[in-house]
């Protein structure tokens, strides 16, 4: 249960009863929320009594006649405007002229009930003002959670996107400058550093890609039954070249076939993304085993290398956006950072899980699992 | 004597087109790759001056460097020289006395800072 704060400004004592009264026993309702609201409601005989209360408890809706025996009710109304409180103000008054209310809607007033008012006119304008309220506040705590993610993730893709274009601009300008002479052959590792950079930058770009795709809110889109041992096969056949070139062997373990309902694209994002990084981050001559294993409930997919490991902090920050191991052992190995954060958010969306065991300098192994039958969030 | 400059920063590629700048100032570098290599370094040698990323093993490896070096080597002047300003809108005012007490940098600098400029607050330091 939550409350709100009414706060009644009016010099007659009839009108500060009449809506304690009106509202003690008053709830509102709404789907959204999970608890309904109550109201305790304060009292105000004058203007310069409603100041002091404003300050002291912070009302969240103000019922306000503008006739008051000091200050006026538009001078509170004016008061709230200028230190930008958080307050819903409502005139009630009998002679609302044409000219207040259009200075008061300018100040801020967000209604006007006529005096006297039944209590069913009261409740129902609460009602709304209320609802209002509550939606207000809640679009601002999104708004604010939201942006904030968002400003954290933009400020470190920024980061990550221009690291590799300095390089390659400084790249060029020693070129450009000569500093090493005249002779091409000089620059070579220069050249090959610039265009590892680039291939760093379209990984991270198809990176990107795949988690627009994931959070543009329609993820799961061709949900068909897919055999997931053919996905590794095509996977692992993909990585293959890769694999040969870092001297690595890659092995299936599964049987014939495994059949779930699932989109096959976001399947393969998850082997790619498995295997690259067992491949990538493995020893020359070690080996890779992807098992694909499908029981009554879950479907298992294992892939284990024989690589660096990881240390405890490196596990625990994982499948954070943009994290990267960062050692002597990984300073040649390209990646965005965004590979295992990409899976963890498919994986989220069946309802799934993904855990890592490692031991540093032996390998590691990551083990999802995703429900066969379990139902899958739009 | 040449003087010695101490580079760290965990982009390798930055780190090689530093070092070749502030050797064509006329320094002596030596270079970390992050802040573990930097701090065994500092244990035998005495740079004059060190510029630091900020962020490399972790988001604050630039800060906790300078805390390091200037604990074992007071007057070394240091600079952190960062993107982070640039790309974040973060500000650090190193001229804050609450800031100074525990950001022990001499000087920050943007990361696309022309080597002429770099070279003025290098001479600027070290006092030249």
């Amino acid at each position: 249960m939550s409350n709100y704060k009414i706060l009644v400004v009016d010099d007659e004592i009839g009108i500060r009863m009449g809506t304690r009264r009106i509202l003690q026993n008053f709830k509102v309702d709404y789907p959204f929320m999970d608890e309904h609201i109550e109201f305790e409601v304060l009292e105000a005989g004058t203007g310069e009594e409603a100041l002091e209360i404003i300050d002291s408890q912070m009302p969240d809706i103000i019922l306000l006649d503008n006739k008051l025996p000091g200050i006026q009710g538009i001078e509170v109304l004016e008061y709230v405007k200028r230190k930008m409180l958080d307050i819903v103000v409502v005139m009630i008054t009998s002679y609302a002229s044409l000219e207040l209310a259009v200075k008061a809607t300018r100040d801020g007033a967000y209604d006007f009930i006529p005096k006297p008012f039944t209590p069913q006119e009261l409740r129902g304008s609460i009602e709304n003002i209320t609802k209002q309220l509550f939606l207000k506040r809640m679009t601002q705590k999104m708004n604010k959670e939201g942006k904030q993610i968002r400003f954290q993730f933009l400020s470190v893709l920024s980061h990550e996107l221009k690291a590799p274009l300095n390089a390659i601009e400084g790249y060029l300008k020693i070129m450009q400058e000569r500093q090493f002479g005249e002779a091409l052959v000089s620059y070579d590792q220069m050249i090959d550093r610039s265009l590892e950079r680039i291939t760093g930058m379209r990984s991270l770009i198809m990176d990107l890609l795949d988690l627009t795709k994931i959070e543009s809110g329609n993820p799961v889109q061709n949900l068909e039954k897919v055999d997931v041992v053919k996905i590794a096969r095509t996977s692992i056949d993909t990585m293959r070249p890769y694999a040969i070139q870092k001297d690595v062997d890659i092995h299936l373990n599964a049987r014939e076939e495994a059949w779930i309902s699932a989109d096959s694209k976001e399947l393969e994002i998850i082997f790619n993304n498995l295997i690259s990084n067992a491949v990538k981050y493995n020893k020359q001559g070690g080996r890779v085993d992807v098992f694909v294993r499908k029981d009554s409930d879950f479907l298992t997919l294992k892939v284990s290398d024989s690589g660096i490991g990881l240390s405890e902090d490196d596990k625990a920050n994982l499948f954070q956006d943009f994290f990267r191991v960062k050692s002597l052992k990984t300073r040649n190995i390209t990646g965005s950072g965004l590979g295992l954060s990409i899976i963890k958010k498919i994986v989220e969306m069946y309802h799934g899980d993904i855990s890592v065991e490692s031991t540093p300098d032996q390998g590691s192994t990551f083990t999802v699992q995703l429900p066969v039958d379990g139902e899958i969030n739009p | 004597m040449k003087k010695t400059i101490l580079i760290v920063d965990d982009d390798m590629d930055y780190l090689f087109q530093m070092k070749l700048k502030v050797q064509q100032f006329g320094f002596e570098v030596i270079t970390a790759e992050g802040q573990k290599e930097a701090e065994h370094i500092i244990d035998t040698v005495r740079p004059d001056l060190a510029i630091l990323d900020l962020m490399m093993e972790s988001d604050d490896s630039g800060f906790i460097l300078a805390y390091r070096i200037k604990r074992k080597y007071p007057d070394v002047p240091i600079i952190i020289a960062t993107g982070v300003t640039a790309e974040t809108g973060m500000t650090f005012n190193i001229n804050a006395d609450d800031n100074k007490q525990w950001i022990k940098a001499d000087l920050y600098l943007d990361k696309g800072i022309r080597a002429d400029q770099l070279q003025r607050e290098i001479h600027k330091l070290l006092k030249i």
